[in-house]
């Protein structure tokens, strides 16, 4: 019942300000005063209106995991997220070994297996990058420089990043 | 006679020596992704979209690769469903029902081998429902302004809600959220930004390539993570594989109805292969009564919803192809290949495109013979695949579909919204939200969005305008009973739960 509630909150209040955004779209002579903000209007609306009636009339809690596996659960979510911004500078070998090993550990933890599942994919996966699909520029490994490692993980810092 | 003379053409492009190579590797490729637990046909296109892209394949070749991948994961879905009672996809539940039970018997190689029968002929029939009938359609579409397109796209979001999901009101939601990402981007008339909040990432849009990946692939390494990978254990081993001739023919009816229901099931826009399947496991049970064992383990328990599911499979393309709307999960999924391709699904398609429409038609009928011809001898291989463990598929599958949208579009603004996609995922998955109408309203936002505009321009605002023809008053009366109906037949089309040991 609760999670219905505040998963239907969170809708509400994201359509509002959608609604409120739709209504400051800048428009000018050529796409006329009000059709770009209609169909955005419409689709604030809708989703408000089914907001409420799943605030009103919720569904029956699902099985949440335990504490636990969320910290588990965010630790993949950071750990991707680094991998992301680190694929830039370092290339693809290093960081996939890296994070193709935390994932295999968090499904099943045995450390030496997850180790080398993280290196085994992701020379397995460069090979087949590189010889098979001739991809060898998207999986390309380079040496960055300290300023440029930074400059990628600063990405993710809220307001120091670009 | 015209027909005949499309289907030349088709297979004229389709038969060429590397057309065809292309078109064993996606089956073979296809069979795997379907078998693999979490891997389902919708997942498995969207992961290779990107590198299919990336590769830079001509349209033609595209097209046949990912439509053999398609087939084949329909096919594939089927071995996990027998051999493990773990449905590699929505559609392959109905086949638990009574494949897992025939499997725990000691006959899994004849279950494997019967439902690949069934599914070649529900597949055929459909690909030939689907010649015959896609070309009509697409003339009657020509009488389609925005109106009707309006109306369609409505239709669309309304049945799909309907079947797919448990509450009404949590599938508009997720249609919401979906053409509401649709809508970021710059605006095509006024080529003024909208909704981006000043980022200059989201100028382009979102990517649905990014979407579906992320809320298909990197949700389902969430799910594992929670489940530490419980459930991929092997149910039941596999012995000999040899022909069940006799099974097959006492099914041939069976196989012919079912193809029948799954088709016209599948034609819906927004219905899918997963009612297709079901509504072809009840016609056969209810035609079998009390007697007929359904749920025991009977071969035609096994038949009839894999012949459904592959008719349906088949039939949702009819309305892919000619208006433009999937009819399911994984139509939505071929449609953004299309749109990656730079081809618009539609009735022009047909008239200035006829090497797309027909190759894409014979690629399927090919696929189709190579998948029956690969599944029996090579049914051992793919069971083999399925025990790959958990702790090296799901890392593999995130690392290549983040490397996949990395080729396709080399920023990391992408990569960290596919993550957002999968916590997003993972989240509406929880709640119990489909995640089908995310993408559907991804996808056809714009274009919705540019058939109301015409329209309201067309009538100079006046909302009356989109009522105002018989065809479009027809659709929304549909999109409005294939809302509300499902909440009064909810007791009635309750699904069947999976057989439990």
């Amino acid at each position: 019942m609760a999670s219905d509630r505040i998963f239907g909150l969170i809708t509400l209040i994201t359509a509002v300000a959608y609604i409120a955004a739709a209504t400051q779209i800048q428009t000018n002579f050529f796409s006329g005063e009000y059709l770009p903000k209609l169909f955005p209007l419409l689709i604030g609306c809708v989703a408000a209106i089914c907001s409420l009636v799943l605030i009103f009339k919720p569904d029956p809690d699902p099985d949440w995991p335990m504490a636990r596996t969320w910290g588990n659960l965010l630790v993949a979510v950071v750990v991707l997220a680094i991998y992301s911004v680190m694929m830039t500078p370092l290339g693809f070998i290093l960081p996939t070994a890296v994070a193709a090993s935390i994932l295999s550990y968090q499904i099943s933890p045995n450390a030496k297996r997850a180790v080398l599942a993280g290196i085994g994919l992701s020379l397995g996966l460069f090979v087949i990058f590189k010889f098979v699909l001739m991809l060898g520029n998207v999986v390309a490994y380079r040496i960055p420089t300290p300023a440029k490692l930074w400059d990628a993980f600063s990405i993710l810092i809220p307001f120091v990043g670009h | 006679m015209e027909t005949l003379a499309n289907l030349a053409l088709g297979f004229s492009v389709a038969l060429s020596p590397y057309t065809l190579m292309l078109a064993v590797i996606g089956c073979f490729i296809g069979t795997i992704i379907g078998a693999l637990p979490g891997l389902g046909p919708s997942n498995g296109v969207a992961i290779l979209i990107p590198i299919s892209f990336a590769l830079g394949l001509d349209a033609t070749a595209a097209l046949v690769l990912m439509t053999a991948v398609y087939y084949g994961a329909m096919y594939g879905g089927r071995i996990s469903s027998i051999l493990l009672n773990i449905p590699g996809d929505e559609p392959a539940l109905m086949t638990t029902l009574d494949g897992y039970p025939m499997a725990k018997r000691g006959e899994a190689g004849n279950a494997l081998v019967l439902s690949g029968a069934a599914s070649f002929v529900g597949a055929f029939l459909a690909t030939i429902g689907l010649i015959l009938l896609a070309p009509v359609l697409a003339r009657v579409a020509f009488l389609f302004g925005p109106a009707e397109y309006f109306a369609l796209y409505l239709l669309a979001f309304c049945t799909l809600g309907g079947m797919a999901s448990n509450n009404q009101a949590k599938s508009a939601i997720a249609a919401c959220i979906g053409l509401g990402i649709a809508m970021i981007g710059v605006d095509s008339t006024s080529g003024l930004p909208r909704l981006t909040g000043g980022n200059l990432h989201l100028y382009d849009g979102v990517d649905f390539l990014v979407a579906i990946v992320g809320l298909f692939a990197i949700a389902e390494l969430f799910f594992f993570i929670e489940s530490h990978g419980k459930g991929s254990s092997i149910g039941v081993v596999l012995d000999k594989v040899k022909i069940p001739w006799t099974y097959i023919r006492q099914t041939i009816p069976t196989m012919l109805r079912a193809s029948g229901v799954g088709f016209v099931a599948g034609v819906l826009p927004g219905a899918g292969a997963s009612l297709g399947s079901f509504l072809a496991y009840m016609t056969e049970k209810s035609i079998a009564g009390e007697k007929g064992g359904f749920g025991t383990g009977v071969p035609k328990g096994v038949a009839a919803p894999e012949a459904g599911n592959n008719a349906a499979a088949g039939g949702a393309l009819v309305p892919m192809l000619t208006l433009g709307v999937p009819g399911s999960g994984t139509t939505a999924v071929l449609l953004a290949l299309l749109m990656t391709l730079n081809i618009t699904p539609g009735p022009t398609l047909f008239r200035d495109n006829p090497d797309v429409v027909w190759g894409l038609i014979a690629s399927l009928l090919i696929a189709n013979v190579v998948l029956l011809i690969m599944n029996v001898p090579m049914v051992k291989i793919f069971v083999k695949i399925l025990s790959v463990p958990a702790w090296i598929l799901l890392p593999g599958v995130t690392m290549v579909s983040t490397t996949g949208i990395f080729a396709l579009t080399g920023s990391y603004f992408d990569l960290l919204m596919l993550i957002g996609f999968g916590v997003l995922g993972y989240f509406l998955r929880k709640l119990d939200v489909p995640t089908v109408p995310v993408i559907l309203g991804i996808l056809l936002g714009g274009n919705m969005e540019d058939a109301l505009r015409r329209a309201m321009t067309l009538s100079d605002g006046d909302p009356s305008y989109l009522f105002s023809s018989p065809i479009a008053i027809g659709l929304w009366i549909a999109a409005i009973a294939g809302f509300v109906a499902p909440m009064f037949l909810r007791g009635i089309l309750k699904k069947p739960q999976a057989v439990s040991d």
